[in-house]
């Protein structure tokens, strides 16, 4: 049977089953295949935090939305355009992000009346009418997975777990997509076991040949690749681009990476991928809890290592006070907090921005550090080397602030070159660098560069050199303890001055107005450049002109900040927190900012992005 | 100058003999006239020339307290870090440099209650790292509040009633954290300090000194028993490895082993000669050391040994990790950052 072939510009779509349905390896699969056929996407993965909480709950939910199209893809979708339910109860939650009129994808095998049941339905939703506005396809896909692997040697359980490959198979066809990536990627995942190997690919085979077959689906889909700059590209997560942000800054400095962490979500994958590239002299140190974490990356700082930790907001809390410590150090240090909903344990798998003022004061006394954000997957590879430069260049505990949607989120990454990244120069201490009154020639660890004020850095074994450091305020220059009055107030202002003329480094601020007609700004950091980037696009489309800019440093700010704000009539600041940038940017310019805020663990949808920056560009 | 002691294979020696005086600083020593910590620092400043290693390749590292303001006063690099926090830094940076000679100067707060967990975890890594703990079972910096080593019943400042909490043992701590080595010795007793120091540096890894340190503000005469001449005899256990557990001024007293395997003390007069217990700190099954770090009496100090009480091999957490990046480098070869990046699945857009 030949099917209709119909071409799209982009299509959201979304896999939704239970934890141990295997939806995210499906997603993934998905992405891997989609992005090596030059379509740009972005994904959400959407996950609870129980590892598998009982089957068939809606807390066991699982899902996974991938958009991508031919041009441009900021957003993983405000609403799939399909949506696979491995079973009611992925029915029921995911449903409200499913578009009108989209297609649904239902595995009618476990819509049994326990099933039901257990997740509230008192009548079966296929056959009550309430999906009358989807355009439905019922799908045995459990039982015809089974069937398909009959003719192997495994109980009907084992066979059953197959059924996500089958859906992949399908959805596969659906939108013409080849099997050898999955295929590739299942050599590689069940190698060792041949008889599970075997019936995966059935099951993805077959799958398949169902869409190819069944009078369910009668259409098939094309999505052409996006025009992107000509280059090598492949596939990336955000925490995997920072963990090889990381190992870059480390070649390009010189420096030896030492990772001093304790795992916690959504941050664990940057000390699983770490801990796999020992040959690039890599040491992760898993510590006993966090502040061990951080003090073992402080004492490989002290050493001369590139010292870093990573964590989430709770680990934060417990960094706080080795974070002043390198403060007074001043000693490089970069603190990687990948966010999520708080406070306290809060939504440990859903995203947010609102450890931003934890970063930006969570200390005692005046104890300033940089913090830099990246604000997409692949961005976190850039903002990662940022960060070192600033902390080696500077002598300075630096934050990145990544979050849940950017570390598991993906996008294509143009590849570059190993020559092409900026190199970094620790400038270690070599010799004296003062000579007393007396002539004698001395080194002094708190003499300052003149140009960047950063002291000194002199890693043990160097002869001459010998000096003590320590959290105690120290004299300028000599670095002995010092109770002065005047001393503690000329150092506090010095170290504040460090890092406020980092600026000097810093891109000017860029702003996206391509009419030149904007009268309001909308202002975004972090992860969410995508959706604003998205609704300020469709705006523009509408005739409503926006500027949007996203500020990449949040300590020190690019110099321009205050001008850029101050020349628009509107400034709208959406954040995932209640206003915490917002509060910032009023307290520096005097400026009558305006928050839209969600924290609802998700990224802004465009539509309530554009929705909220209308009502401020067209009132008044 | 020494032979090459174990631990410090990897770290540079010294092209000349040194002294002492090498070690000091020209900072002003802030501890109070009459305190512990100044026997403490000359006997290891006194003792480092024997390390026989380049000074610039030593590091000290402290956390807060009286004691921590140790590295000030050494003439090598040093860190005096937060309360608590030593081992923990002190780990980041033996794991990053084998080449380097490193000591955490601690507190009985420091080492105990702040830093416990710290400090545990540091033993059973077996970094190589040595520890001071200067034990005066008082908070001193703070102005003399009980410490985690403190006698149950302490009258201090917060403790006006006595205190209620039942003390540490810091050996039976450490040797219950899986500890490779685990000493004790007493500030006023430079040559017994130096000779435990010495064992330490010859140790492969992580090594626990606890340092008897005199407190003379907060806590004066907290050790007195152990050092007045005419009790100390009577009072302490001499440990020497390989030498029968004999002790008292009149050689009349002995550590004999229970029916239940756990140590006790008994007059020689009692007991066959064979019965006595010749001390093995290499014994690798750690009950021995912990009964005998459980003999002494928490408040009389009656029966208190000082001296190795446990010294056994244990690959180091730091050769570990080195070997693991050797074997990465001798079977991949060093990374490339190109392939890294590059992956495995990328596509060319033209
Ligand atoms: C985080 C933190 N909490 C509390 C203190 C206050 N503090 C400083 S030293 C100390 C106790 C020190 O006792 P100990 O470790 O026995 O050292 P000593 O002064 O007796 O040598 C305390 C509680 C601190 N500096 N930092
Ligand atoms: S308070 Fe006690 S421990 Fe501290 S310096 Fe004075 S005597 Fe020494
Ligand atoms: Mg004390």
């Amino acid at each position: 049977m030949s099917k209709e072939v119909v071409e799209l510009d982009h299509v959201s779509i979304r896999f939704a089953g239970d934890s141990g349905d295997g939806m995210q390896l499906t997603g993934d699969q998905f992405t891997s295949t989609t992005a090596i056929l030059g379509n740009d996407l972005t994904t959400l993965p959407d996950f609870p935090a129980e590892i598998r909480a009982p089957a068939g709950t809606l807390p066991g939910v699982s899902a996974f939305q991938l958009h991508f199209g031919n041009a441009d893809i900021l957003t993983p979708g405000d609403f799939a355009d399909v949506l696979v339910a491995m079973n009611p109860a992925a029915l029921k939650a995911n449903l409200k992000e499913l578009r009108k009129g989209g297609d649904l994808l239902v595995n009618t095998d476990e819509f049994g009346a326990r099933a039901l049941t257990k997740v509230g339905y008192e009548t079966n939703p296929l056959e009550d009418g309430s999906l009358d506005g989807y355009n439905v396809h019922p799908i045995a896909l459990t039982s015809m997975t089974v069937e398909a692997l009959k003719e192997f040697d495994m109980s009907k359980k084992e066979a059953e777990r197959a059924k996500n490959m089958f859906a992949l198979g399908m959805l596969l066809w659906m939108f013409t997509r080849p099997l050898e990536p999955t295929i590739k990627f299942l050599d590689a995942k069940f190698g060792k076991k041949p008889v599970i190997l075997a019936a995966n690919k059935k099951a993805l085979q077959a799958g398949w040949s169902f869409g190819e077959t069944t009078e369910s689906f009668a259409t098939q889909f094309v999505v052409k690749p996006a025009s992107m700059p000509t280059g090598t590209y492949r596939n990336i997560h955000g925490n995997l681009a920072t963990a090889y942000g990381l190992i870059a800054a480390s070649k390009r400095s010189g420096l030896p990476l030492f990772l001093g962490t304790y795992p916690i979500t959504p941050a664990s994958d940057i000390l699983h991928e770490l801990s796999k590239h020992k040959g690039f002299g890599v040491r992760t140190f898993q510590a006993e809890d966090e502040i061990a974490a951080i003090g073992a990356a402080l004492g490989a700082s002290y050493a001369g290592m590139l010292g870093v930790t990573t964590t989430s907001g709770p680990g934060v809390a417990l960094k706080s006070e080795t974070i002043g410590l390198a403060v007074a150090l001043e000693l490089p240090l970069i603190i990687i907090d990948v966010q999520r909903g708080g406070p306290s344990t809060g939504l440990p798998t859903k995203t947010e921005q609102a450890d931003l003022l934890q970063a930006m004061f969570g200390r005692n006394g005046e104890a300033p550090v940089p913090i830099v954000a990246p604000q997409s997957p692949a961005d976190c590879f850039n903002a990662a080397i940022e960060a070192a430069r600033i902390a080696i260049t500077y002598r300075t505990p630096v934050f990145l602030l990544s979050d849940g949607y950017v570390a598991n989120g993906a996008e294509p990454w143009l590849i570059p070159t190993e020559d092409s990244l900026p190199t970094i120069d620790p400038k270690f201490a070599t010799g004296p660098n003062h000579t007393l009154e007396d002539g004698t020639e001395v080194f002094w660890p708190f003499k300052r560069d003149p140009e960047t004020l950063a002291r000194p850095w002199a890693i043990p074994g160097v002869a001459g050199l010998e000096h003590r450091i320590g959290g105690i305020e120290k004299q300028d220059g000599t670095g002995n303890i010092s109770y002065d009055p005047a001393n503690h107030d000329f150092m506090v202002r010095t170290r504040q001055a460090k890092v406020d003329g980092i600026a000097k480094t810093i891109e000017p601020l860029l702003v996206d107005d391509p009419s030149g007609a904007a009268k309001t700004l909308v202002i975004g950091w972090g992860s969410t450049y995508g959706p604003i980037q998205d609704a300020c696009r469709n705006l523009r489309d509408e005739g409503i002109q926006v500027a949007h800019a996203q500020v990449r440093h949040l300590n020190p700010f690019p110099a321009n900040l205050g001008e850029v704000i101050k020349s628009y009539d509107k400034v709208v600041v959406p954040e995932m927190n209640l206003g915490q940038l917002n509060m910032l940017l009023r307290a520096k310019y005097l400026v009558d900012t305006i928050g839209f805020n969600q924290v609802r663990g998700l990224p802004f949808k465009t539509q309530e992005l554009m929705d909220a920056i209308k009502e401020v560009a067209s009132h008044g | 100058m020494a032979e090459t002691f174990a631990s410090l294979s990897l770290v540079p020696k010294a092209d000349a003999p040194q002294s002492a005086k090498d070690f000091k600083t020209d900072q002003e020593v802030r501890w109070c006239p009459g305190c512990g910590d100044y026997a403490i620092l000359a006997a290891v400043q006194g003792f480092m020339p024997e390390l026989g290693v380049k000074r610039e390749n030593i590091v000290f590292v402290s956390g807060i307290g009286c004691s921590s303001r140790f590295p000030y006063y050494m003439n090598t690099y040093g860190v005096h870090s937060i309360h608590g926090r030593a081992p923990a830094i002190a780990t980041g940076l033996a794991a990053s440099r084998p080449d380097l000679s490193v000591w955490v100067v601690t507190g009985d707060g420091d080492a105990l209650s702040i830093g416990g967990n710290h400090l545990i975890h540091a033993l059973r890594r077996n970094v190589n790292l040595k520890i001071l703990l200067f034990n005066n079972r008082i908070y001193g910096l703070t102005k003399g509040q009980f410490s985690p080593t403190s006698e149950t019943g302490k009258i201090t400042k917060s403790s006006p009633v006595g205190s209620v909490d039942h003390p540490f043992n810091p050996l039976s701590v450490a040797i219950g954290a899986e500890a490779t080595f685990v000493a004790r010795t007493i500030d006023s007793d430079r040559q017994h300090l130096q000779s435990v120091l010495r064992a330490a540096a010859e140790h492969e890894g992580t090594a626990l000194i606890e340092i008897y340190q005199n407190c003379d503000i907060f806590n004066d005469n907290a050790w007195e028993p152990l050092k007045n001449p005419d009790t100390r005899d009577d009072v302490t256990i001499r440990l020497v490895h390989g030498e029968k557990l004999i002790f008292g001024s009149q050689l009349d007293r002995c550590v004999v082993r229970k029916a239940d395997g756990t140590l006790a003390v008994a007059n020689v007069a009692d007991v066959a000669e064979s019965e006595i217990v010749v001390h093995d700190a290499h014994n690798v099954d750690p009950s021995y050391a912990f009964s005998l770090s459980r003999l002494s009496h928490p408040e009389t100090l009656q029966d208190t040994p000082i001296g190795v009480f446990r010294d056994v091999k244990r690959p180091t957490f730091e050769s570990g990790l080195r070997a693991q990046i050797e074997t990465a480098e001798a079977v991949a070869g060093a990374g490339d950052l190109n392939a890294l990046l590059q992956g495995k699945d990328t596509w060319e857009v033209r």
